[in-house]
């Protein structure tokens, strides 16, 4: 009963996303405010029949109802609750409707938080997002039905595949998820703007709120991803320049180019064509990376459920949502003209050179990820583009990008003083230049170049904020009131961008990492970059739903005992897989890292590492999101404050 | 009059079809991901699979020293698994024993050392068992490039005229010796 209702419920949502899309843009056409004022409404009703349909799902889970086909694929009843729960995001089907129920979250957010907008373009921005709603939730009705039945059900389900059985990945399509959809309402004002024909400063300041959310949750997201990668699959790398990770790192580029190139259409109204192709080319990278993986094109060693047949379901409608806008960008672009004239010496044109760089590394990203494919198409060639090609070719253009970074906000709109800047900057400068100097002998060019860089942001992010606060030439007192008196977004820029600092050093002392690969029997010794890794014991231990072996391993340095790992290697009976549990100590500058592999004549495969810095890379990570929401709560920004503006300057 | 306003008129043209530019490109790779989606349900693509360009050919000619060290000539008159390994391979380690019950099974297995030093490579044999009836070192790695090798180890069926009949990347499993190489082995035996 519980599944029908579900089914029935997702049906409701296409049918309510039918008229979301269609009543509110034709009103917004019309002029009829009546038409529009049922946007909100019907965004609303979409979310709750979607939300709706997601629950009923996720109680079949919860019961272990397998008379569900989905659920008896992917669940088990000895599975622990809380993966019974996240299980439901878990598969190919599930994962597909989680997908469309964060879309009719987005458009029930703008319903809610969207008041201060004016109607025809808040009626266009919802319809929009109806529209797209309407196709997804399409393809999980007739493609990939979650609720299909199966009889008679089997006695047990075939529980969910064990890798994903981890508290981190169970946590990540959520926040991976958001970030990519919350992409959707940029564009769907980039598609309202072209249909109105018209985008002002105004229009740079309500899009940029939506785009900072969702480039924080997609942060969040690729950094969480990239942290499992670490610690669940135990391979000791964080990111493998594998397709899928790629297609995340895609829209998080673009994405990143145009919350920085919306800044520029509200302070200066220009750059307006190119911000409305960014928002559509960054929600497109967002539904290729989610579809494309599922298609079964993009080979990976993340990717799930694939058949080829849903392939060409999802790539037509992938080519009328991505195919459609673009057309009505090439037919409507030159409609928005642009207003501002600038001088490349100033913050916008700092902000275009940052344009330039992201989106030149998304290129190389794009054609890395896609090459081969193309190639054993057209040429017949099969070949494999792997990390010396991206290693070799972004980090060139990222150097540029990381040196502008630290200069970029030091200048002003309009023109600026470049040497005036740099003269700021001298201090941070130099430590750079002395770090770079340090690690020169000890790393090579490459991380050399990466640790000065860090630095460099870091520090720069530093320098920036004494210079704001007028930090060391007005009482401390007084520089403590000017920070506080700091607008939100100024102080999430520097936070953010020395967040990037931090994650930079992370990266680059993954090339001072040691580690080896021995086969130690009890109370055997093994010196790994000036630790030593003592196996004392070898067990085994029995968890919920897996057996496990267990090998203890005390960690000293200098004879100090320092941490004892337990890695495991666990037996998954139900699915016939095994999975290893690293085991990670950390200190905040180095992990200690110890992955147990197989075992022979009474001895055990042990992979062991020295990892330094490596947390940085993902408490960078964080510290980047947590400055995109500081800047999220900017007055400038927060929804519904140009609204109290406006009401302001009403005369009494 | 015409002549000040032409080429601006043409720049404008130009920006317009400019503007068509990522649409165009959309197209283009999205024309392309249907064929790809087409072949792979027929099956005609598989963006997974490196087939080895050496399948069904004569295996290339090469003499490489070792222990006892062997030529392409010598991989003659009955079927030979020729395995490359490195002894600073991990998941070479994790093949090792796989190897040593193929070699119980009583099939003839020749290994090639993959950029390895021979005391490295004997030491590694000494310490986890040799599987191997013969080998050979390649230090250069140069052999390694007319085999196409895309890492070690990986693992290859020669029948008896001496032709490339099977290559295996990764480590060798139970699984592919059963479901794969045995049957090519009744065949060519």
């Amino acid at each position: 009963m519980i599944p029908e209702l579900g089914h029935f419920a997702l049906a409701l949502g296409v049918a309510l996303g039918f008229a979301q899309a269609i009543v509110p843009l034709w009103g917004a056409h019309r002029g009829d405010a009546r038409l529009m004022q049922a946007a909100p409404a019907l965004a609303l009703g979409q979310f709750l029949a979607v939300g709706i349909s997601f629950v009923c799902l996720a109680w079949s889970s919860v019961v272990s109802d397998f008379s569900v086909l989905n659920i008896a694929e992917n669940s088990n009843s000895l599975e622990p609750l809380i993966y019974k729960i996240t299980g439901t995001w878990g598969n190919h089907e599930g994962s597909i409707l989680f997908w469309c129920l964060i879309l009719t979250m987005c458009g029930a957010a703008v319903a809610a938080f969207g008041a201060g907008l004016p109607s025809s373009l808040r009626a266009r921005v919802i319809g929009v997002l109806g529209l797209a709603g309407v196709g997804f939730q399409l393809f999980a009705l007739l493609e990939s039905d979650p609720f299909v039945r199966l009889w008679p059900p089997p006695v047990d389900g075939r529980d969910m595949n064990p890798l994903l059985q981890d508290p981190g990945l169970a946590m990540h399509p959520p926040i991976l998820y958001t970030g990519y959809v919350g992409f959707a309402v940029p564009f769907a004002f980039a598609i309202a703007a072209l249909l109105e024909g018209r985008i002002d400063a105004a229009w740079g300041r309500w899009v940029r709120p939506w785009t900072l959310a969702a480039w924080c949750f997609l942060t969040g997201g690729i950094a969480l991803g990239s942290w499992w990668a670490y610690y669940e699959l135990g391979w000791g790398g964080f990111w493998f320049w594998d397709p899928v990770e790629n297609a995340s790192l895609l829209p998080w580029l673009t994405g990143t180019a145009l919350l920085h190139s919306a800044l520029v259409v509200e302070k200066r109204e220009a750059l307006k064509v190119w911000t409305v192709l960014l928002a559509i080319g960054t929600f497109s990278f967002s539904l290729s990376g989610t579809f494309l993986v599922r298609s079964g094109i993009l080979n990976s060693v993340h990717a799930f459920a694939n058949d080829p047949a849903r392939g060409v379901f999802i790539l037509a409608l992938l080519g009328l949502v991505i195919g459609g806008s673009l057309l009505l960008f090439a037919l409507r672009a030159p409609v928005l003209s642009a207003t501002g004239i600038f001088a490349p010496v100033s913050r916008e044109g700092a902000l275009v050179l940052n344009n330039i760089l992201l989106c030149s590394i998304a290129a190389v990203v794009a054609t890395g990820t896609m090459y081969p494919l193309f190639a054993d198409l057209l040429l017949g060639e099969k070949l494999s583009v792997g990390a010396p090609f991206f290693n070799a070719t972004v980090f060139p253009l990222a150097v540029p990008l990381f040196a502008a970074m630290a200069v970029g906000p030091m200048l002003s709109w309009k023109r600026a003083d470049l040497g005036a800047a740099l003269t700021k900057l001298w201090w941070a400068a130099l430590i750079a230049a002395a770090i770079g100097l340090f690690m020169a002998t000890r790393a090579a060019l490459l991380p050399t170049l990466a640790f000065a860089c860090a630095a460099w942001i870091i520090l720069g992010a530093a320098a920036d904020l004494g210079e704001r606060v007028r930090l060391f030439r007005v009482p401390l007192s007084a520089s403590g009131r000017r920070l506080l008196g700091l607008s939100r977004g100024t102080l999430g820029t520097t936070i953010a961008h020395a967040g990037l600092g931090v994650t930079i050093a992370g990266i680059a002392a993954a090339s001072l990492a040691h580690s080896s690969i021995v086969l130690l029997h009890p109370g055997q010794v093994a010196h790994v970059g000036g630790y030593d890794f003592q196996l004392t014991d070898l067990h085994d231990r029995s968890g919920p739903n897996y057996a496990a072996r267990v090998a203890v391993i005390d960690v000293r340095h200098d004879g100090r005992l320092l941490t004892v790992l337990a890695p495991e290697r666990r037996t998954f009976p139900v699915q016939q897989i095994t999975t290893t549990e690293a085991k990670i100590s950390t200190n905040g500058l180095r992990d200690l890292y110890a992955v147990l592999g197989e075992e022979r004549d009474g001895g055990a495969v042990l992979r062991l590492h020295v990892n330094w810095l490596a947390p940085w890379i993902w408490f960078g990570a964080l510290i980047m999101a947590a400055g995109g929401l500081v800047s999220l709560a900017d007055r400038r920004l927060r929804v519904g404050a140009p609204a109290r503006r406006r009401a302001r300057t009403v005369p009494a | 009059m015409t002549s000040p306003d032409r080429p601006r008129h043409e720049s404008a043209m130009r920006r317009r079809l400019l503007l068509f530019g990522p649409f165009a490109a959309v197209l283009a790779a999205g024309g392309a991901f249907y064929v790809m989606l087409e072949r792979e349900t027929e099956g005609r693509f598989d963006p997974r699979g490196v087939p080895s360009m050496l399948i069904g050919k004569p295996v290339p000619t090469f003499t490489l020293p070792g222990n006892p060290g062997f030529a392409s000539a010598d991989l003659r008159g009955r079927p030979i698994v020729v395995n490359w390994f490195a002894s600073w391979c991990a998941p070479c380690l994790e093949e090792a024993p796989v190897l040593m019950d193929l070699k119980r099974a009583g099939v003839e297995i020749w290994g090639i050392a993959y950029k390895d030093r021979p005391d490295a490579t004997a030491a590694f044999l000494a310490g986890h068992g040799d599987p191997y009836a013969k080998r050979a070192d390649d230090q250069p790695g140069r052999v390694a490039i007319d085999w196409g090798l895309t890492g070690v180890p990986e693992t290859y069926l020669i029948d008896p005229a001496g032709i490339v009949r099977w290559r295996y990347v990764g480590p060798l499993t139970t699984d592919a010796i059963a479901g794969e190489l045995q049957p090519l082995l009744r065949r060519y035996a």
